[in-house]
């Protein structure tokens, strides 16, 4: 999983089935020195807001396995939003 | 998934089983701000509808072959969506 930030949102009307009922939000990734580290567009289970730091998920069978389908084009998915993130036994400020 | 623009489409009469009808367009991958970052690469349209100059978000890896009719087939890219807008925040 990575730690990311809500920075913005996709709209779509043309789009896989699968994506019909779910929100897109696109996240900036950061590395474990809170450096940028690209981004990625994300399915969001969780109701995450903008300006969240959330746990992503980029996997596809264990995205498939949260949303309850057995096959589906999703990698990407907001699973978690983080409250504290420790690193080397520092807080890191979370939003 | 990660955005991209529609720069072209490739002809292939000759493909391997399952990617029959199956259409490949040229994508050039964009970084947040819609800025070209990296290499084109070639991807399935799942979507049917995108066209040259589109904004579109794509799919990588195994999951690309899962927005296929046909699941178990080689591709490692494939496009799932056509952008109306992105709307970026904060201190984005």
């Amino acid at each position: 999983m990575k730690v990311g930030r809500v920075v913005g949102t996709v709209v779509s009307t043309v789009n896989i089935p699968l994506l019909d009922e779910h929100r897109l939000l696109l996240c900036d990734l950061h590395d474990v020195d809170g450096e940028p580290d690209g981004y990625t567009i994300c399915i969001d289970v969780v109701d995450a807001g903008m300006g969240d730091t959330v746990l992503i998920l980029d996997e596809g069978s264990s995205a498939r396995q949260i949303l309850g389908i057995e096959t589906g084009a999703i990698r990407a998915v907001i699973v978690g939003v983080v409250d504290e993130l420790h690193v080397d036994g520092e807080l890191r400020e979370v939003e | 998934m990660q955005l991209a623009r529609v720069v072209g489409s490739v002809v292939a009469t000759e493909k391997v089983e399952g990617l029959e009808g199956v259409r490949f367009l040229v994508i050039q991958p964009l970084d947040k701000n819609q800025e070209p970052a990296g290499r084109t690469v070639v991807a399935a349209d799942a979507v049917h509808m995108a066209g040259s100059g589109e904004l579109v978000y794509f799919v990588s890896s195994r999951e690309a072959a899962e927005a296929l009719p046909v699941r178990f087939v080689p591709v490692d890219h494939a496009i799932t969506g056509i952008v109306d807008e992105v709307h970026l925040g904060v201190d984005s």
